[in-house]
């Protein structure tokens, strides 16, 4: 039973520099199988760039980061396609080439890494067109489909394969909140048809309060805790019930430093 | 006064390591695409789609742009022989300035034009929707199955692009030439057979290959580092990245017109 | 479907620019398709200059060869040009070979007047009568000078 409780993904004091700039100060995150984690923060609080470290896209200044037993920093060209065939991204405006039809984009996975005759991967396309709504879209370009429909193809693409591991960045950012609403359906009926592991980054809370097992909290690129709902609700710590309660940052503003920044890019 | 120099040094020396980065990342660029000729199969359905946009689409722009090309040179060059009582020798003038250096050149430049452009920009937008990411992702190797299609088409196209080109401004110049000024078919025909030898068809192929290869390299290149080189993302950043490829593949183009010109001559 | 016209427009294309290509190669420049239906003779010149390789060679004003290499003996510091003549063209031994200009300014190229010995010339044999390049400069200084006749 021990597989049940074991981490799929587990990052260690990960440091990231963007230029001269740290974006993440000695992150440790670890997510269990099955469970849904959301990385909620608001912008610049490096959500999107420990998303990407986990995806591989990025290098670190330090630390490590673990997925499914495997060290991808330090995993060869092989090891880490095996791995990318087990995991599954969704992003943001749904990442389809726009010289692909829907289908096309769907099945990019299924003809790039299995052998299937294109009956099945059409069949299969269609299942997953169907799980998401999209029936009947096959054929429309991606510059067709509205943005809640792009994410929703994008989210087919990133499940086609059948991962165990799913990644959703901004399932409801510039949704209108129906289709919001129905993104987070899908996300919670996807983790219980298919049992995947699933970590969403989002900075909307409502949808991160109805799918999440557990939270995540960043602010300036460190953890500011993890806890599930009930425990993030409760919390008294100040950054996190400003996030809450949507209250503006109340910086202490040190004048010097003020005048500085707005006389720096002078140059 | 000190501190604006110093600055200026600074700016100085911080552009110089920005281009020498900007060539060496290039050349990396170049060397990940071609090496993905022995790491993976051959993508042959993918240059055959990108053939049909760089090749076969470009072909009406060539016939037109090379019919008016030879017709213009045979009317310089029928008004500077007459005088010289040598319009005999109009023929054999329009084919080798055709064949050895307007050719390959005005050929590619149309191709900058209509897919150079274009294909910076395409990278560029797929670089800013996260669709490299997004294949990252997917396990599938953008390197083959984005740049290489494209630039094998591009090393295909050009050099036919080129020929069709030199072929319909010979018959341009026969329109100007024979038709118009009269010059005898025989002489247009027979001058140009007589004058030109395989080694100037030689050379206008081997530079339109290149050119070929150095188009698509470059126009490529400057979409898919959108994210390191321009300041801006966005609309802004594309429609920068695409003059830069425009404007530096044209020159290097020319540059390497030289320099082939030079050695095989 | 879709796909078959892709393929089929691109099929044009590469057919279309090949033929294009093919007729730059064979009709303007000359490439020769029947290679090994023809064969080679050389000739020493005292002088070649500006005889081209791929300068053509002519009986009575009918393209007939072309000329393949031109080389320096260095012991005799003569000009030696390789002729390469179709299959169906047969000189006799005392075959002349003199290097003409196309007009006042045009190309040199050379003009083969035949000879009616009875022996044939053969593949690699040397055309022995030769006629060298004559510059203006020389006509118009012997005219100028009217010096003794030293050219025949």
């Amino acid at each position: 039973m021990t597989s049940v409780t074991q981490d799929i993904i587990e990052v260690k004091n990960l440091v990231s520099h963007y230029g001269e700039r740290q974006i993440l100060r000695n992150v440790d995150f670890s997510v269990k199988k099955g469970e849904i984690r959301v990385i909620m923060g608001g912008s610049g609080s490096g959500k999107s760039t420990l998303l990407n470290h986990m995806l591989a896209l990025l290098k670190p200044t330090s630390g490590s980061i673990k997925i499914d037993q495997l060290n991808i920093l330090t995993a060869n060209r092989k090891e880490l396609s095996k791995l990318r065939q087990k995991m599954g991204v969704a992003f943001q405006g749904g990442a389809l080439f726009s010289s692909m039809t829907v289908g096309e984009n769907i099945k990019l996975p299924l003809k790039h890494h299995t052998e299937l005759d294109d009956n099945t991967i059409d069949i299969m396309t269609r299942l997953k067109l169907e799980l998401m709504n999209l029936a009947g879209f096959e054929n429309l370009m991606p510059s067709e489909l509205s943005g809640g429909m792009l994410k929703r193809a994008g989210l087919a693409r990133a499940v086609i394969m059948d991962p165990k591991l799913l990644f959703f960045d901004e399932p409801s950012a510039g949704l209108d909140p129906v289709t919001a609403v129905e993104l987070d359906e899908l996300i919670l009926k996807l983790r219980d048809a298919m049992n995947m592991t699933i970590v969403v980054v989002t900075h909307e809370l409502e949808s991160a309060f109805k799918i999440a097992d557990k939270i995540t909290v960043l602010f300036d690129g460190e953890v500011v805790m993890t806890g599930t709902v009930d425990e993030i609700k409760q919390s008294s710590d100040e950054r996190i019930q400003n996030l809450i309660n949507r209250r503006p940052r109340n910086d202490v503003v040190d004048a010097e430093q003020y005048i500085q920044r707005l006389t720096a890019g002078q140059n | 006064m000190l501190s604006r120099l110093k600055q200026m040094i600074e700016k100085m020396g911080k552009s110089a390591v920005d281009s020498i980065e900007s060539a060496g990342r290039l050349a990396v660029f170049l060397g990940y695409t071609l090496s993905r000729l022995w790491l993976f199969r051959f993508p042959l359905q993918e240059v055959i789609k990108h053939l049909q946009f760089i090749g076969a689409r470009t072909v009406p722009l060539i016939l037109v742009s090379g019919l008016f090309t030879g017709m213009v040179i045979a009317l310089q060059f029928y008004d500077t022989l007459i005088r010289f009582g040598s319009v005999e020798l109009l023929g054999a003038a329009v084919a080798m300035s055709l064949i050895r250096e307007l050719g390959p050149v005005m050929a590619a430049l149309m191709v900058i034009a209509r897919v150079g452009s274009a294909t910076c920009a395409e990278i560029g937008i797929m670089r800013n929707e996260q669709q490299f990411d997004a294949l990252d992702c997917m396990a599938i190797d953008s390197y083959h199955y984005v740049i290489l299609p494209r630039l094998i088409a591009g090393i295909i196209s050009v050099p036919l692009l080129t020929a069709m080109f030199d072929v319909f401004g010979i018959g341009g110049g026969y329109v100007v030439g024979v038709l118009i000024h009269g010059v005898s078919e025989g002489a247009y025909l027979i001058g140009m057979a007589d004058t030109i030898v395989w080694n100037d068809v030689w050379m206008g192929i081997v530079k339109s290959t290149i050119f070929g290869l150095l188009i698509l390299w470059i126009c490529m290149a400057k979409g898919f580092f959108l994210h390191i080189e321009q300041k801006f993302s966005g609309a802004e950043g594309v429609s920068n990245a695409t003059t830069q490829a425009v404007v530096l593949s044209a020159l290097l183009m020319l540059f390497v017109d030289y320099i082939v010109s030079s050695l095989m001559l | 479907m879709k796909n078959m016209n892709v393929n089929f427009v691109v099929g044009l294309f590469i057919i279309f620019g090949m033929a294009t290509m093919a007729y730059l190669a064979v009709t303007i420049a000359g490439i020769s398709g029947y290679s090994g239906h023809n064969y080679s003779l050389i000739a020493r010149f005292d002088n070649s200059s500006g005889l081209k390789k791929g300068a053509f060679i002519e009986i009575a004003g009918v393209k007939v060869g072309k000329v393949t290499d031109i080389v320096l003996d260095k012991e005799s510091f003569e000009s030696v040009a390789t002729f390469t003549f179709d299959d169906d063209v047969i000189l006799a031994e005392d075959t002349i070979a003199s290097i003409r200009t196309a007009g006042i300014i045009g190309d040199k190229f050379v003009k083969i007047s035949p000879g009616a010995a009875d022996e044939l010339l053969k593949s690699g044999d040397e055309i022995i009568e030769t006629e060298p390049s004559i510059s203006i400069e020389e006509l118009v200084s012997k005219y100028i000078f009217s010096s003794d006749d030293d050219n025949e």
